[in-house]
């Protein structure tokens, strides 16, 4: 196999738009919004892009509706539904695309308005009828499952998870963007009303509103632009099922591999991470995934993340922006992680910066821990 | 060819549910056994027989669904059957709270609306 296009590609681009709530507003036209701010601070402007990568919240084919919506006739066109994990995916395909010649700018977008809509995560999905009849809540049970086989395996404990929970809020704290940045002592949260044992509200991510927008191209043109281009060095994917009850081992997901392949593509290890994104739709999220990328050994994920070693001032400094469980989530939320590693490696972090970040890791995950996705960038 | 041959095996399975019948599928070749039920042997490709399963199981990881009364908590649990395969289901005749991963459980068949449904109480009582 050829190897990945390893700093070819860059990010010339990257907004958010309407974080939170956008009251009044379509998914679309947040999206939108994002994608111009995007292009704008790039330097380019619609008529450059040729490849668009969106996923609608709701609407199967709502990725045409957006192209029609921009107006543009991209040669490339991907509507792809692998769960939050999917724009890591994006990435990784549009560096493929962008070195093969295929296209020349790739704009990827997200927007949703699922919070000031209905309030709620929105289901689109199809019941699996084999699931159905047990009346799972989906997906905070699954991830309840995990965290359960977790807990029997490893001993992981709820302060554990509280950890996790406390660390973002406390990095939220820190970024002017975030939607939740009250204080969050651990009291509060083990109050927090349990939804699906051991899982309580607070161990779920929020439901806001929310648009991302990156623009992606060829490393020789990305010099020339206006931004300090951001390099993938590394991306790979791997899926291994699609419902709870399938996945092979509940405490090992394939971010394994996606991660594997990623470090490989890029020439980097765990150790060469300055800064990370790890998707948490759920408290045990970010532990499995510190787990599974190398950053410590499988099962001792929860003891990891004590005494605020991912949290401001740890020595592993993991979502940055306050994460899907303090900052933003709006159904699907592997751009806004991607953005964040961009704006950390630019130096646009402001009280929460990483200081002399130089290369960072983005982890989606999509679907009940079923699809999962790594991007490396460097800002170098 | 019986009347079964002419369903899909999601139809199948529910047909074998109503007589009374917890059956799952085994690659007629490599003897493994696969559950959903599907058309062709997952990662293989082969072909499906069905046999009946022994209704005894393991479970792999369970969740308690809190509600506000006067709706009541329930159970869900992933269940992993002698054969081999995980299933989601739910433990019965027990508190939710007290279903612990690796307690054995037994499969019972159950009218659920209308629809025959696959449970699991606690203990080895096949």
């Amino acid at each position: 196999m050829t190897a990945f296009p390893r700093s070819k590609t860059a990010i010339v681009g990257a907004a958010t738009h309407g974080m939170g709530r956008a009251d009044g507003f379509e998914a679309s036209d947040i999206a939108a919004i994002a994608c111009i701010k995007a292009l704008t601070e790039a330097g380019l402007t619609l008529a450059d892009v040729d490849g668009l990568f969106f996923c609608h919240g709701t609407d199967t084919l709502g990725g045409l509706s957006f192209a029609q919506y921009l107006g543009i006739h991209p040669k490339v066109f991907d509507n792809n539904r692998t769960g939050g994990s999917v724009f890591q995916s994006y990435v990784e395909m549009a560096a493929w695309l962008l070195d093969a010649g295929m296209i020349d700018v790739a704009l990827i977008s997200y927007g949703s308005v699922q919070a000031s809509k209905t309030g709620k995560l929105v289901n689109t999905l199809e019941p699996m009828p084999y699931e159905a009849p047990y009346k799972p809540i989906i997906p905070i049970s699954s991830y309840a499952l995990a965290a359960a086989r977790h807990m029997y395996q490893f001993g992981t404990t709820k302060d554990q998870l509280g950890a996790v929970a406390l660390a973002a809020r406390q990095w939220a704290q820190l970024n002017p963007d975030a939607y939740k940045r009250k204080p969050l002592n651990m009291q509060d949260y083990k109050a927090s009303r349990i939804i699906a044992s051991p899982l309580a509200v607070l161990d779920c991510c929020l439901v806001t509103d929310g648009a991302a927008a990156i623009v992606m191209t060829r490393a020789d043109r990305a010099k020339d632009l206006v931004k300090k281009p951001i390099y993938v060095l590394g991306a790979a994917s791997e899926t291994s099922h699609r419902e709870i009850a399938w996945m092979e081992d509940m405490t090992v997901t394939a971010a394994v591999k996606s991660g594997k392949r990623a470090y490989e593509a890029a020439g980097v290890g765990p150790n060469d991470i300055d800064v990370l994104q790890l998707y948490d739709a759920f408290t045990i999220t970010p532990i499995l995934f510190l787990e599974d990328l190398g950053f410590c050994a499988k099962g001792e994920g929860g003891a990891f993340v004590e005494n605020g070693r991912i949290a401001p001032g740890g020595t592993l400094p993991v979502n940055t922006n306050g994460g899907g469980l303090s900052c933003v989530h709006p159904g699907m939320y592997g751009l806004f992680e991607i953005v964040e590693i961009i704006r950390q490696l630019r130096g646009e972090c402001g009280a929460r910066q990483i200081a002399g970040a130089e290369i960072g890791l983005a982890h989606g995950n999509g679907g009940v821990l079923s699809s999962q996705a790594t991007v490396i960038l460097s800002g170098s | 060819m019986s009347d079964k041959d002419k369903m899909g095996p999601d139809a199948q399975f529910k047909a074998f549910l109503s007589e009374g019948k917890f059956m799952i599928q085994h690659g007629k070749e490599s003897g493994k056994a696969a559950f959903f039920p599907r058309t062709v042997e997952p990662g293989i490709g082969g072909e499906l027989v069905w046999v009946e399963a022994s209704g005894r199981g393991t479970v792999y990881s369970t969740t308690t669904i809190f509600k506000k009364p006067p709706m009541h908590n329930y159970n869900v649990a992933v269940i992993e059957l002698e054969e081999g395969v995980r299933m989601m289901s739910r433990v019965e005749n027990i508190d939710p709270t007290e279903v612990k991963i690796g307690m054995a459980v037994t499969a019972r068949i159950i009218t659920q609306k209308g629809e025959p449904v696959v449970i699991f109480v606690p203990g080895d009582v096949t």
